[in-house]
């Protein structure tokens, strides 16, 4: 009897769902201090997490330039290296070593050191000295940005990148082609400027020739930094690579094993990861706290108007809904301006190169997970007292 | 204990025998014992009593949002022991209008948003709502207020507000809690002339819980409750109060 009479009103559970969700919102958006409360924990702490995981990525890309401006596909270096930033020289005959090896088209030497460079005015500056190949000038910088690179055969020539040239610019003197300063006391002579990656300590790249390289590097037994490879047609790098690690002594990586294996270097030997990801635990958590902690408050001011829609009708589905929109309007609207705010940071540092700043799609996923989970948190710890919700205490 | 033995008369309301049990520690709250009660399609029916009476459980009861512990409901026939939580909260979606002691109107939501959520609940088109919401309103002589949020208007408005909701769906039963409680004197009567007015039809049952005595006339029947228990049934006119 009772369906009979029940099939005049049949449930409509989709269709009653879009127009009180229009309610939802109204009442989360004119509830103005709370509403503004939740956008500032959530832009905040995606702001945060963003922008600190942005930096620890842009840092952890400079450990990697070497790799990324010499650009071989194959790096032979002594068997105990680790990763591109440690340099445990080799003796001269490994290049021919190496070139004996089947499968390589050709192997060069290259000079990576720290050095010191003196101006004429007696200040000083470390830099990266990058030796290349004479003859074919393998590792070359990818962007000259005055001058010719083949002009690095003249006498004492070199090349200096834009971190160099506004380093100097820094103490009030200007790098131009044809500024004359010198390394480790002897002389070097700017032939062309150029635009490379910024390396981890912020040193500038200076690029000379191989030999050249050696007569500005300290004297030492062995003076060979690293060996690159380049493969023949039809043999893979990983092949070829597999094929130089079996000569004694020396240890070769692929271009993208050597990045990865330098970042996770630093990940594991150095404080930096701690130091990143104690600020993003911080971001987490402050999102909770103030987001979880208002939300709650927001949805405990409102119970009883929410038991009043209960006792009216309203299902727990929809009121699932509603409170569920509620919470995920203000992380989408946090999330985007938080991740905005990130954005225009870093296109501001990414001018001045500096701090460090790279933001892989990665990390704006990654943030959103976590403000869906802050926002699910929120949403869950609201519905529990939604769902205890008797709708009879509205007429307490 | 019929509310009316005029022919054009139904029931609409029917409570048989129920016992309503609050676990209270050791010793459990009788707030019901062995209810029965009726209410009739096209009357005002009014529920007395002094406060902790089981006024507002036998209401609560009544509209589905409390579970008895034994005996019957049937609302316009539905046995509501028989129906599943969300066959009752359906039901009261479409046949049951309310109007609470505190009004409980959606401070964040204007008026005519308050008004119209009935009809959004039951699936109307949120414009369509809102038409059907503010015409209702106009009639209760909110027609200029519609947009304003219910802090800025005085507690009769508010009340006419509460009664525009209770009705803009059409329900066949309108329940009322202490709906005079919230206002003075002169605003309380003229609520209940309001109420009286546009909610009593013949097709429509109206239940008001109150313990004010001056509204009593209002009444078509009334049923006084003491400790759980309805102890009196029958016309206003042959009602004595204390």
């Amino acid at each position: 009897m009772q369906r009979d009479k029940l099939a005049n009103c049949p449930l409509q559970p989709d269709y009653t769902l879009h127009p009180m969700l229009r309610i939802a919102l109204l009442m989360l958006f004119r509830d103005t201090s709370k509403y503004v409360m939740l956008v500032v924990g959530l832009t905040f702490c995606s702001l945060l997490m963003t922008q600190q995981s942005s930096i620890f990525c842009g840092l952890m890309l400079w450990t990697s330039a070497t790799v990324r401006n010499i650009g071989a596909q194959i790096w032979v270096f002594d068997s105990k290296v680790e990763q591109a930033n440690e340099v445990i020289p080799l003796r001269e005959i490994e290049v021919t070593r190496v070139r004996s090896v089947p499968g390589v088209e050709w192997a060069v030497p290259l000079y990576v050191g720290i050095e010191q460079a003196r101006l004429g005015d007696g200040s000083f500056e470390n830099v990266q000295l990058v030796g290349l190949d004479t003859a074919t000038f393998v590792g070359r910088p990818m962007q000259i940005t005055k001058g010719r690179i083949e002009d690095l055969r003249l006498p004492d020539a070199v090349i200096i990148d834009q971190v160099g040239i506004d380093k100097f610019r820094k103490k009030g003197i200007t790098i131009d082609v044809g500024t004359v300063f010198e390394i480790n006391d002897k002389t070097a002579r700017v032939v062309a400027l150029c635009h490379a990656n910024r390396s981890f300590l912020g040193q500038p790249y200076v690029y000379t020739t191989y030999d050249r390289a050696l007569q500005y590097a300290k004297p030492q037994r062995k003076q060979l930094s690293c060996v690159l490879v380049e493969p023949k047609k039809g043999v893979s790098t990983k092949e070829l690579t597999r094929e130089i690690n079996t000569l004694h002594g020396l240890r070769a990586f692929e271009r993208d094993e050597l990045f990865w294996a330098t970042i996770w270097w630093y990940i594991k030997n150095t404080g930096i990861p701690i130091s990143f990801g104690t600020v993003v635990l911080l971001g987490v958590i402050v999102g909770i706290a103030i987001a979880g902690q208002t939300f709650y408050l927001f949805i405990y001011d409102n119970l009883r108007y929410l038991a009043a829609l209960k006792a009216m009708g309203a299902r727990m589905p929809t009121l699932a809904a509603m409170v569920f929109l509620q919470a995920f309007s203000v992380g989408i609207i946090g999330y985007g301006l938080g991740v905005g705010l990130t954005s225009f940071f870093g296109y501001k540092v990414l001018k001045a190169e500096q701090p460090p700043f790279f933001m892989p799609w990665q990390v704006p996923v990654f943030v959103a997970v976590v403000v869906v989970l802050i926002c699910c948190f929120s949403a869950v710890i609201g519905l529990i007292r939604v769902a205890k919700l008797e709708p009879a205490v509205v007429f307490k | 204990m019929s509310a009316d033995s005029s022919p054009e008369s139904s029931i609409a309301v029917e409570v048989k025998k129920v016992t309503k049990i609050f676990p209270n520690g050791d010793t459990p709250t009788y707030a019901l014992r062995e209810v029965s009660f009726q209410a009739q399609n096209g009357k005002l029916t009014m529920i007395v009593g002094p406060s902790g009476c089981g006024k507002t459980t036998l209401l609560s009861v009544i509209c589905g949002t409390l579970g008895v512990d034994s005996g019957d409901i049937e609302v316009f026939g539905n046995n509501l022991k028989m129906m599943s939580d969300a066959e009752i909260t359906h039901f009261r979606c479409l046949n049951v209008g309310f109007i609470f002691q505190q009004f409980n109107l959606i401070p964040t939501l204007t008026i005519v948003e308050n008004a119209s959520i009935p009809l959004i609940l039951q699936g109307m088109p949120y414009r369509k709502a809102e038409e059907k919401a503010a015409a209702l309103l106009e009639d209760l002589g909110l027609g200029k207020r519609i947009r304003s949020f219910p802090r800025q208007l005085s507690g009769g408005q508010q009340q006419r507000v509460a009664i525009a909701r209770a009705l803009v769906h059409d329900p066949k039963l309108v329940i009322c809690d202490e709906p005079t409680a919230s206002l003075d004197a002169a605003t309380g009567h003229h609520a209940l002339e309001l109420l009286k007015n546009s909610a009593c039809n013949a097709d429509r049952c109206v239940i008001v819980v109150t313990h004010d005595s001056r509204i009593f006339s209002f009444a078509d029947w009334i049923a006084e409750m003491e400790d759980g228990r309805v102890i009196k049934s029958c016309l206003p006119a042959d009602y004595h109060h204390g």
